[in-house]
């Protein structure tokens, strides 16, 4: 190998190597969190670690003594003895005392898991292939807010087209934002497949199953943000719906929350407007790569047959009414959701318009969002 | 002994092994079946290994490399299904054939007929399992698991060659293990009481049972499933009041057991095994039997640990809790005994042995973590990572598969008539020991860590263990072909072994002939008790 070569090999195992050492994290424990719970769960953790530890010293010291000892190369005699039921029922019991000691502060523990009750806060957390939807329940429906929280990473990143940047697929567009020192509680469900809905550092994890809804609660104490990832095989992007929480004091909430609301109005009140073409479609391609482009795919083409092509053919080159239909009611049995619930009006519309006139489906009509708050609320 | 007179008194057409490929498909021989099994197995631990590269391959490093998620996804489930159904259950059921006759003295299987086609369905049913890659669509998605509704309302539409792939394999093995529990029950040599017989039989009449009483269960589940698809049913569809948590119980009814399925014979060959090269004979073997049959009886009642985040009442939780924590008692039990069988023995360590011993420390540390994953409050936090990726190899590869390749090692002799190659012996036996612990022991710092499994990309602090546990599998997986090029060396040539092979074994198979005659104990014996079992 001339050298020439040996070098080229060398820049590329040390690029290998360095794209690593950078976020080098060779953290080998559980991590203690910032609950109440999480502090106590991983206080168990530890304790089991530590029995399992000094079992296995006992017994492995044993049989290595014995691998060692009682070797025949060194002339050992085999005894003769092969039962004893003093010693069996011995091996018996003190397995069943370290047991129970165990099951103690971990009943104790699973009994503060499961009391759910005198939330402060109510959200209901939705999984969706593949975004998680917050609702911030209020018993006044003006002031209940919703929105979707999806990956904020470049698939460039992802295809090594482009620098892995921090929090690579731990960051989303939408972060959940709850207040410090609050209790919350958690509505967990789910909008069509299994998920699971996780948070390390708060030591809460739920299966979101469609059909049900579950609870889990938190006291976070102290601000900060907090990552986790869905936690049920879920499809084909279920490696890319990670969970990111923002915890803040109670008046950056509550300025948050304001905000949401009047977003909210805002919204609204865009839905009225009559927007051009133009408007439509750079909306629409925005909501499009941000939403249907796991699936359809950046270019439209799809991956078929899970995931059809929309390329001059099918519902978006055909009447303007059925392709509306299933962006809003989805398509039961198919990977292909109800959007009416995650996207607003003008999204809608935006997007409609978008995969009618992009990648040469020259369809040439819109939907003003108008229209579609007509259509969604007539519902 | 008298195998071999029976032989010289007959036309050798009615004794001795068909010409041709033909032997092979018409064989209703137990010893002919077994190395059937024991063949197909290994080239689906070849092909499922193969499958494992790919995920280790893309796991490699953060970002897509090689495979899209869809594929990824492909191969996680396809990797799982091969090696539960398709290398390790049939490897013991290999075992059972060449063994459970030879070692209770009974001529050959009960139903050897039945044996036939037991076996001769597996290889259609894993092609048509392995075709489904090929198919529109890809292949099953959904985890070995297959939870419902991704398995059912998402699927692609090869599942229902899935569905039909895993009804061939539950008849094939209902059907096995149905001649299992009839051999031993009813065909063993006067005086093999069922307390004089080895651990390794014992240890298959109890999984056999399992069998029986679990297999309907998958085959009941699939068929629900199948109904959801094609007719219209809502059995786990949330939509039409169906219940996709009710799929999840149903399945591990059957997938708890199954564990203990892939393990209890393990359990009986490690039993033989120490006992032969510590020369003393097996510490507590009334209790052994007692522990397995307590592990059998407790696997039917903890299920649902496997489903500690799915929402359940806090009594059901603290019920499973508990009664899981439970099996740590018989499986503490087991090891102890073990532990005393080599307590002042005359210990040497062949290739077999040095399987077993690795079985012992490995199993014992995927029990450990396995008691970790029992304390449900800790569970939320290991539940579906890499800890569970790592408990549940820690307790397959060094446990079912280590203890699969020392008993090849150990019967090998017996089975070919030659000794096989110690020094290779040993050599594969250290890139195994070495590439199992490199690839899985780090899996447990990512799972502590956070990092889910199934995922075919991960964030960038996961970076360096992937690495580290991908160069461990390609290790690993490359040193097993040394493992078949050992089989076939020792199968062509070697010296010559003796009918006891090893100083130290005791057991009825160890009383013929090396290779084993292809027919043994034509004539009910009086057994030697001190040979039934070590």
């Amino acid at each position: 190998m001339d050298i020439a070569k040996q070098s080229k090999w060398l820049v590329a195992l040390s690029l290998l190597l360095s794209s690593s050492m950078v976020y080098a994290d060779w953290t080998v424990n559980m991590r203690q969190g910032v609950t109440q719970i999480s502090r106590e769960v991983y206080e168990l953790h530890m304790l089991i670690f530590w029995v399992c530890v000094a079992i296995g010293v006992v017994v492995f010291s044993v049989m290595i003594f014995s691998m060692l000892m009682h070797r025949k190369s060194i002339g050992a005699v085999p005894a003769d003895f092969h039962d004893n039921t003093k010693v069996e029922i011995l091996w018996t019991v003190i397995p069943v005392i370290i047991l129970v000691a165990m099951a103690v502060p971990a009943t104790r523990t699973l009994s503060d898991m499961y009391d759910t009750g005198n939330a402060e806060i109510d959200i209901e957390v939705r999984g969706l292939q593949w975004k998680w939807q917050y609702t911030y329940l209020n018993d006044d429906p003006a002031k209940e807010i919703s929105f979707v929280s999806s990956l904020l990473t470049d698939r460039d990143e992802v295809n090594n087209l482009a620098r892995k940047r921090e929090h690579y697929l731990l960051d989303v567009d939408n972060e959940m934002v709850i207040p410090v020192n609050t209790r919350v509680r958690f509505l967990v469900t789910s909008g069509d497949t299994l998920h699971a809905w996780w948070v390390p550092d708060f030591a809460v994890k739920r299966d979101a199953i469609p059909g049900f809804i579950h609870e889990a609660w938190t006291v976070v104490d102290k601000p900060g943000v907090y990552r986790g990832q869905c936690a049920e095989l879920c499809g084909k992007d279920h490696g890319f719906m990670p969970v990111v929480v923002r915890v803040v004091e109670r008046a950056e909430y509550d300025t948050w929350m304001a905000g949401k609301q009047a977003d909210a109005l805002a919204v609204y009140e865009t839905v009225g407007k009559e927007w051009t073409k133009e408007e439509l479609m750079v909306k629409g391609e925005e909501v499009y790569n941000r939403v249907c482009a796991a699936c359809h795919q950046v270019n439209g083409q799809g991956i078929p047959p899970a995931f059809p092509s929309l390329v001059g053919q099918g519902l978006a080159v055909g009447p303007i009414d059925a392709h509306l239909d299933i962006v809003l009611n989805g398509k039961a049995g198919s990977a292909m959701q109800s959007f009416k619930g995650q996207l607003n009006a003008a999204e809608i519309a935006a997007v409609v318009t978008y995969e009618r006139n992009a990648w040469g489906n020259d369809v040439g009509d819109l939907i003003q969002p108008r229209k579609v708050n007509e259509m969604m609320s007539g519902e | 002994m008298s195998a071999i007179i029976e032989q010289s008194h007959h036309d050798d057409h009615h004794h001795g092994p068909a010409k041709g490929l033909m032997r092979w498909v018409f064989t209703t021989n137990h010893k002919d079946i077994g190395t059937l099994y024991l063949w197909f197995s290994f080239c689906m631990f070849l092909l499922g290994g193969s499958f494992a590269l790919v995920i280790r391959a893309e796991l490699f490093q953060p970002g897509l490399q090689l495979v899209q998620p869809e594929f990824f996804n492909q191969m996680t489930t396809m990797h799982g299904l091969i090696m539960v159904f398709g290398a390790v259950m049939p490897a013991f059921v290999g075992l059972a054939n060449w063994l459970i006759p030879m070692m209770i003295g009974a001529p050959d299987m009960a139903l050897p007929r039945m044996n036939n086609y037991s076996f001769w369905i597996l290889p259609f049913a894993f092609t048509m399992l392995a075709s489904t890659l090929l198919m529109e669509g890809g292949g099953p998605n959904f985890g070995w698991t297959f939870y419902a509704p991704l398995s059912t309302d998402y699927a692609p539409p090869s599942v229902t060659f899935f569905i039909f792939a895993v009804h061939l394999m539950g008849i094939s093995s209902i059907m096995g293990s149905i001649n299992v529990v009839v051999t031993i029950l009813n065909l063993r040599a006067p005086g093999m009481t069922l307390m004089k017989m080895p651990l390794f039989v014992w240890t298959w009449l109890i999984t056999a049972y399992l069998l029986i009483a679990v297999m309907p269960v998958l085959a009941g589940v699939v068929t629900m499933m199948l109904m959801d698809i094609h007719f219209g049913t809502s059995f786990f569809n949330a939509g039409g009041g169906g219940d996709p948590v009710l799929f999840q119980h149903v399945f591990w009814f059957f997938g708890h057991p199954e564990v203990y399925i892939m393990i209890l014979p393990a359990f009986g060959v490690v039993s033989a095994i120490i006992p032969t090269f510590a020369r003393k004979r097996l510490f507590g073997y009334a209790s052994m039997v007692y522990a397995t049959s307590s592990i059998a009886f407790l696997s039917f009642i903890v299920w649902a640990h496997h489903m500690f985040t799915v929402g359940m009442p806090l009594a059901g939780e603290l019920y499973f809790m508990y009664a899981t924590m439970l099996i740590a008692v018989p499986t503490g039990v087991k090891v102890f005994n073990w532990v005393a069988t080599m307590w002042q023995g005359s210990m040497t360590f062949e290739t077999p042995m040095l399987f077993a011993i690795a079985f012992v420390i490995l199993f014992t540390i995927g029990g450990l973590s396995g008691l970790m994953l029992s304390i449900a409050p800790a569970d939320f936090q290991y539940h579906d990572t890499y800890f569970v990726v790592a408990h549940f190899h820690y307790v397959l590869v060094p446990g079912s598969v280590f203890s699969i390749m020392a008993a090849v090692y150990y019967w090998l002799p017996k089975w070919t008539g030659h000794m096989y190659d110690e020094t290779l012996g040993k050599t594969h036996f250290w890139l195994s020991f070495v590439g199992v612990n490199v690839t899985f022991f780090p899996q447990h710092f990512i799972g502590l860590a956070g990092m889910p499994r199934r995922i075919p990309d991960y964030a960038l602090q996961f970076a360096d263990y992937n690495m580290v546990s991908s160069v461990g599998a390609f290790l690993f997986g490359f040193s097993q072909l040394l493992f078949l090029f050992i089989i076939i060396k020792c199968i062509r040539t070697g010296k010559k072994a003796t009918a006891q092979v090893w100083e130290g074994a005791h057991g009825l198979e160890w009383t013929v002939a090396s290779p084993a005659p292809y027919h043994t104990f034509t004539t009910p014996d009086e057994v030697d008790m001190k040979e039934a079992h070590g």
